[in-house]
């Protein structure tokens, strides 16, 4: 099996789909002749022609329309948005009309589309290019929002995004897309939509996390290792719907729980997974519920955006202050 | 100097607001009894409209955007559908709905704020609901004409819009496409001249709404929205031309909101009483039913009997809908995903087990 780094298994899971299901199609601003700013769509237009893999014109809010119309009309339109910061054209569609179609029509019309787009920063992108808006989708009723952390899930998930009868933000952490390589099984094999992945068990801590910031997390694990303390790691990868029984089997473990997340703090998704521990899981609690997000800030320019994205230092004394409380 | 581009947007009309006939009609209206359908449908859908009114008026209906004065948009393109082809309405298209087979019941339910008015249970099984988000039907349309040319399929997707609905990026950025694409979709703009307060003077400084049109590659020209024959044969030609592959088209229809924007607005704030009765003059059912009676097809029995089916009809939809309980609180859950999340089963319980809610 070879190596592929996330973004060419988005590519391999884009394939896989679309000569499985011939209602799959790929669209959006350069996704054909160009193969996709990033790549990820490189070499589809060549396999599966100009009907399936479609160049747009350069319209945000037409990219995610049409494809609420090509849904309804029986497609599988996979759309792609360029960068982050170019996602919010998109939100009259998503929030109004896609999440909602199934539900207006009491199921006559549905909306199985996937909605892809990079998210994230690290990568010393310009100004609109880094940005994490994984929450405000997590808000919306009707969508599912899935968040891969590494090549093999980025295949599985969106696999079964493009898969799912209802419509799917998949958020692609621009910062793994060929920093991380990993073996897959090109075999068509999804992964649950509604289940965290826990990826590494210890019995003294608990972080939740998801997107990019689970690398930090794994090594910010592995260097309490040696101190002697025992992290679990669990990657959320599906905020929504959020899978809380793995969260709160591991904190009723370890009494500890540290989220780390890229997105500002302040209602963030990490908001809400602590609220649901202090609802249901108070009594496993030893200590209080840290958050390590990134600054209730505009996302910085690159200059700026390591002092921004949280890193170890960060990650490992909000560890170490669950840790003090006996 | 040399001139790249230029373009011309016609008028059409064939019948003025006294019944006369302007021009040399089209094929399909040389018979008047081919006119009989048409006009009983703007009968039928004014009859419905005045009564769902005045159920907002006594307490028994929801807020509701009425269609009177434009009447024979809806219906002249309804008409001028197959039921394969897919329609993408606005809220004030219940002319065209209900030609398609959209019930009075359905819409009654939805503006009495009952979900279920937009499940389409009878015909026209893949037409959208109405779209409150002003413009946003236009891209839906756009993607479903291209699913409709991705599969060769010679069906049309006609989207239904109001003058404001073309200032909006949504509106532009799908003609846009469909253009670039050569796609199967016809826009009708129901220009009624009031977007809520703002007038299409204040809307745009375009000379027309059809010209918009031309900056996306496709064909525009404007017709008397209150004539159903001009709207009729407009709608006709650009559906027709879309099936056959020939691409997609904009229609201007120039018409009149003789109501309120909806029953909760009061459009005496704005606009002169004067003008209003200036544009009574011109609505679109008088023209039709003097045309029909001049032509020996239609007579005052005839008339009376139209009113007096349709009044009972439209009672009876009434009567269903207001004998219609609400859905179950659980309902809000039922359609939200093909399945529901497991960790929404909780809230589903809640609201299942709190029958009245909160009161």
């Amino acid at each position: 099996m070879p190596e592929v780094a996330l973004v060419q298994a988005i590519n391999l899971a884009l394939a896989h789909a679309m000569a499985a299901d011939d209602r799959v199609l790929v669209l959006g601003e350069d996704v054909a002749v160009n193969g996709g700013v990033f790549r990820a769509t490189d070499g589809l237009l060549q396999r599966f022609g100009p009907r399936r893999v479609i160049d747009t014109p350069l319209a945000e809010l037409l990219i995610a329309g049409m494809s609420v119309g090509l849904a309804a009309e029986g497609f599988r339109p996979v759309a792609e948005i360029q960068f982050t910061g170019f996602i919010y054209p998109t939100l009259d569609q998503i929030v109004n009309h896609a999440s909602r179609l199934r539900n207006r029509t009491r199921g006559r019309l549905t909306c199985p589309m996937v909605l892809r787009s990079p998210c994230g920063g690290g990568v010393h992108a310009p100004e609109h290019h880094s940005e994490s808006p994984e929450a405000m989708f997590a808000h919306v009723p009707g969508l599912r929002v899935v968040i891969p952390s590494s090549p093999s899930a980025a295949y599985g998930l969106l696999l079964a995004a493009i898969r799912d009868p209802d419509p799917v933000i998949f958020l692609e952490p621009t910062r793994l897309y060929r920093s991380l390589k990993e073996e897959i099984s090109d075999d068509g094999t999804a992964l649950p939509l509604d289940a965290c992945f826990t990826l590494r068990d210890g019995r003294d801590l608990t972080f939740v996390t998801w997107g990019a910031m689970t690398r930090d997390v794994l090594a910010a694990a592995e260097a309490l290792a040696a101190d002697g303390v025992a992290a679990t790691v669990i990657d959320v990868a599906t905020l929504k719907p959020l899978d809380m029984q793995t969260i709160l089997a591991s904190v009723e473990k370890t009494g500890r729980c540290v989220i780390v997340h890229e997105a500002p703090l302040t209602a963030g998704f990490g908001a809400e997974i602590a609220a649901r521990l202090a609802e249901h899981g108070l009594t496993s609690l030893l200590a209080p519920v840290q958050r390590v997000a990134g600054y209730d800030t505009v996302m910085p320019l690159p200059r700026l955006e390591t002092h921004y994205i949280p890193g170890q230092s960060r990650i490992l004394a909000a560890a170490r202050r669950t840790l003090e409380f006996a | 100097m040399a001139t790249v581009a230029s373009f011309e947007i016609a008028y059409r009309q064939f019948l003025d607001p006294e019944g006369r006939v302007t021009g040399t009609l089209p094929e399909f209206a040389r018979d008047p009894a081919a006119l009989l359908p048409l006009y009983r449908a703007m009968v039928w859908t004014r009859t419905f409209d005045a009564k769902a009114v005045s159920l907002q008026r006594t307490g028994r209906l929801g807020t509701y955007p009425p269609c009177l004065g434009q009447e024979a948009v809806g219906v002249g393109v309804a008409s001028a559908m197959r039921p394969e082809d897919v329609l993408f309405p606005s809220y004030r298209d219940q002319a065209a709905q209900l030609w398609r087979g959209v019930t009075a019941v359905e819409i009654l339910l939805y503006w009495g704020g009952d979900g279920r008015g937009s499940a389409f249970t009878g015909a026209a099984p893949r037409d959208f609901p109405i779209c409150v988000p002003v413009s946003s039907q236009t891209l839906h349309a756009v993607g479903a004409a291209l699913a409709m040319k991705l599969r060769d399929e010679r069906r049309v997707a006609v989207c239904c819009l109001g003058d404001g609905a073309t200032s909006k990026g949504d509106f532009y950025e799908s003609i846009n496409l469909a253009g670039a694409m050569q796609l199967p979709a016809v826009f009708i703009i129901a220009n009624n001249q009031w977007a809520i307060s703002v007038p299409r003077s204040a809307q745009s400084g375009a000379q027309t709404l059809a010209q918009k049109a031309i900056a996306a590659g496709l064909p525009g020209e404007q017709v008397d929205g209150n004539d159903i024959v001009a709207v009729t044969d407009a709608a006709r030609r650009a559906i027709d031309t879309a099936r056959a592959g020939g691409g997609g088209a904009v229609i201007e229809a120039l018409t009149y909101r003789l109501g309120d924007h909806t029953t909760v607005d009061d459009a005496r704030r704005y606009r002169e009483d004067t003008e209003v009765s200036r544009q009574w003059e011109l609505e679109p059912i008088v023209r039709v039913r003097k045309y029909l009676t001049v032509a020996g097809a239609w007579s005052k029995a005839d008339e009376e009997r139209l009113l007096a089916e349709s009044t009972a009809e439209v009672n009876a939809a009434v009567e269903e809908y207001l004998a219609t309980k609400p859905e179950p609180p659980a309902a809000m859950f039922d359609h939200l995903y093909e399945k529901l999340p497991a960790e929404l089963g909780a809230q589903r319980q809640e609201a299942s087990g709190e029958a009245g809610g909160h009161a």
